[in-house]
């Protein structure tokens, strides 16, 4: 036993030898550099999300600021930005460290969110307790409002489950309205958070709206065989189809669709019908599906985004909650040329400015983003926005879609 | 006693360490004490008996999940107690139903196990309750959470210890020997296996639960992650599964790696992992603490 207790201390000694290595390898930003810090999941179930929708626009946003010579500072000064990135392996303990990292040890300026409703509610108390505001993008929640309220430094920009189902059961009404579609829905989702939010908020927004749900099945998450799913859903006489699927069942179901000859005059999938890759899954077949989110393509703002994303990273960027993430780091860009780096001004500027961005001219509700899309469509090869039909660069939806 | 004093002294100063450290360190401390009390559960069980369990996150998620469920109903003490509780008799039933498997069949329904009980949960989540992410609004800080789990790893080490020294050690060593051998000796297999893997299991729920307060946010996708499974086995390997402190001294360093390989590399950690997994089984197949014993045999023979 006496072996053990020497081995015992001679670990111990290592760990803290450890510790004091990622203590030293931590270099101190210099004074006129902004330092940024994130923690995304690089690796884990997460990565996907974040790999498309979350790093590329933080990079993109760096480099479109370090170009221009920096951050604008209150005196007019410009101030180059610093990054510092973890991966939380999709875990929310990693990342939880990863903050209090960032906070405490590194003292970054600011703080950017990471990918998922789960990840941004498990950092809101740190972020709240350190002062840090949460620019919280890629979470969509019924809940926000109360969210805002409990951590007052905290913003919410998708929207929650009900709003999508509403705006998807407004776009169906007026179908059913002009005489083009038929009441019933054949409606299929995936039995995980997103799924079940949609899901619970389209049940009683299609009965609000006079539509008659006929199918109403939910799968488990990672199914690949939907042909059972969809040939039930064909023979249940719906004129539309409705998925609040994740992205890899929603090209799983289109794929069903094409090679089943299923054509339903409304095709909805749900995250990834909006992915710049969707059109290749559907074989160049996407026009006149919908999808969750969508973008005003025809506004030269979003056109050169597009642009520079494609450059940057390689693709375009998805038309639901990239173009949102790139507006949230314009807001916090022009927060910080009015008031500076203090958080508690920051976040007050974030509550109440107005902001220029990309996606237009934003000001938050109860720190809240309400004006967005809800609905899009595949039309001519893009993505363009349906619903809310009244909001400026909407387009009218073709329904019925065109077969397959 | 004096090995016990020394761990006592130990403990204590790991309890004051708080007011020292800054809130990451601490973070870094609740990190350690975590995956040293996962693989000391583990071990105690696993350690002697060589049943591979990977069921690890299985009671870990339900853990998390309980606190979850409970944390607005109940006082924290009480939520504790139903979550040990649950645990224990969620162990019982897989206990019952399993321990007659063996090798590579016991570890395949361990996997499994982890997977059955996510998707239970989503099902009931999904089809009775409406919901499916819950959240978890408890006042407790960091450092409240990081004596509890530094309690229970102190507890799980104890209890291992302790059980080391009675009959149910030696029974569990005998299974772990030769299951024939120890069955005909008179030791009542089931029954043996049953206890060690009860307290295991309880143990493991409650690091899911005294852990999980720091997420606020909870689903299934969330807590069951079998990452969780894998670090525990592989921890208690590298240490040494059937030595008292074997677990520790595998779980702290592959924390402190795991963690600096994060922060260093975020494109390449699992790679990493799996070279570890390799390079454990292969290199040091019964832990450190027994490669060195080996190394300083042979240096001894060597010096003769």
């Amino acid at each position: 036993m006496k072996i053990t207790r020497r081995n015992t201390m001679r670990a111990l000694a290592s760990g803290v030898a450890m510790t004091m290595l990622i203590g030293a390898n931590l270099a101190h930003a210099a004074d006129d550099t902004i330092t940024i810090g994130y923690a995304v999941a690089k690796t884990g179930p997460n990565a996907t999300g974040a790999g498309i929708t979350t790093i590329p626009n933080y990079e993109l946003w760096v480099k479109d600021v370090n170009a221009a010579g920096g951050l604008t500072m209150p005196d007019g000064s410009k101030r180059m930005i610093e990054v510092i990135e973890y991966d939380d392996r999709s875990s929310n303990e990693d990342l939880v460290r990863a903050i209090e990292r960032l906070a405490t040890k590194d003292n970054v300026d600011l703080i950017l969110p990471p990918w998922g409703t789960g990840s941004n509610l498990a950092i809101a108390p740190l972020m709240d307790r350190f002062g840090y505001p949460q620019l919280g993008v890629t979470a969509v929640t019924d809940k926000a409002p109360e969210f805002a309220a409990r951590w007052k430094r905290s913003y919410w920009m998708l929207g929650g489950g009900h709003d999508y189902a509403n705006g998807l059961a407004g776009v169906l009404k007026a179908a059913v309205a002009a005489g083009t579609l038929n009441n019933k829905i054949a409606m299929v989702s995936v039995a995980d958070g997103f799924g079940i939010d949609l899901v619970n908020g389209a049940r009683p927004a299609f009965e609000e709206a006079g539509l008659e749900v006929v199918y109403d099945k939910t799968y488990p998450l990672g199914t690949s065989d939907f042909a059972a799913l969809m040939a039930e859903a064909q023979a249940s006489g719906a004129d539309s189809f409705v998925a609040f699927s994740y992205p890899p069942d929603s090209f799983g179901m289109t794929k069903t669709a094409q090679s089943m000859g299923y054509n339903p005059k409304v095709f909805y999938v749900g995250v990834g019908g909006a992915f710049p890759i969707y059109g290749k899954i559907a074989d160049g077949k996407q026009e006149g599906v919908m999808s969750i989110g969508g973008v005003n393509a025809a506004s030269p703002a979003i056109q050169d985004y597009f642009a520079r994303h494609t450059d940057s990273a390689g693709a375009p960027p998805d038309s639901w909650a990239s173009a949102i993430t790139y507006a949230s780091l314009e807001m916090l860009a022009q927060s910080v040329e009015r008031v500076g780096l203090d958080h508690e001004k920051l976040a007050q500027e974030l509550s109440t400015g107005t902001f220029s961005t990309i996606i237009g001219d934003v000001k938050l509700e109860d720190n809240q983003l309400r004006d967005l899309w809800w609905v899009g469509q595949w039309q001519n090869g893009t993505f363009v926005a349906v619903n809310p039909a009244d909001k400026d660069g909407a387009v009218a939806p073709i329904v019925p879609k065109p077969n397959w | 006693m004096i090995r016990l004093a020394i761990a006592l002294l130990a403990l204590a100063a790991l309890a004051v360490l708080p007011r020292f450290v800054s809130e990451y360190e601490l973070g870094l401390l609740i990190g350690m004490a975590s995956y040293v009390a996962l693989a000391s559960a583990w071990a105690l069980f696993s350690g002697h008996t060589h049943y591979i369990s990977l069921a690890t996150v299985a009671f870990y998620g339900t853990g998390a999940y309980t606190v979850a469920v409970l944390n607005e109903s109940l006082p924290y003490p009480a939520v504790l107690l139903c979550a040990a509780l649950i645990g224990a008799a969620m162990a019982l039933l897989v206990g019952l139903s399993t321990l007659r498997l063996s090798g590579i069949y016991f570890v395949i329904f361990t996997f499994g196990l982890a997977e059955l009980v996510r998707q239970l949960i989503t099902w009931y989540e999904v089809s009775i309750t409406g919901t499916l992410g819950r959240y978890i609004f408890l006042d407790l800080t960091a450092r409240d959470i990081y004596w509890q789990m530094l309690a229970l790893a102190a507890i799980a080490i104890g209890l291992t210890a302790w059980i080391n020294r009675t009959r149910l050690g030696l029974a569990l060593r005998a299974i772990g020997d030769d299951e024939v051998v120890a069955a005909h000796s008179g030791i009542h297999l089931a029954r043996t296996k049953l206890v060690a893997f009860t307290i295991s299991a309880t143990l493991i729920t409650l690091v899911g639960a005294v852990g999980s307060p720091r997420w606020v946010y909870v689903e299934p996708l969330i807590v069951f992650n079998p990452t969780v499974s894998f670090l525990t086995v592989i921890m208690a390997l590298l240490g040494g599964a059937n030595r008292l402190w074997g677990p520790l001294v595998g779980a702290i360093p592959l924390f402190l790696l795991f963690e600096w390989l994060s922060v260093n590399f975020p494109d390449t950690y699992p790679i990493f992992l799996g070279l570890m997994f390799i390079a454990v089984v292969f290199v040091l197949p019964n832990g450190v603490l027994a490669g060195l014993d080996d190394l300083r045999a042979w240096l001894g023979r060597r010096g003769k």
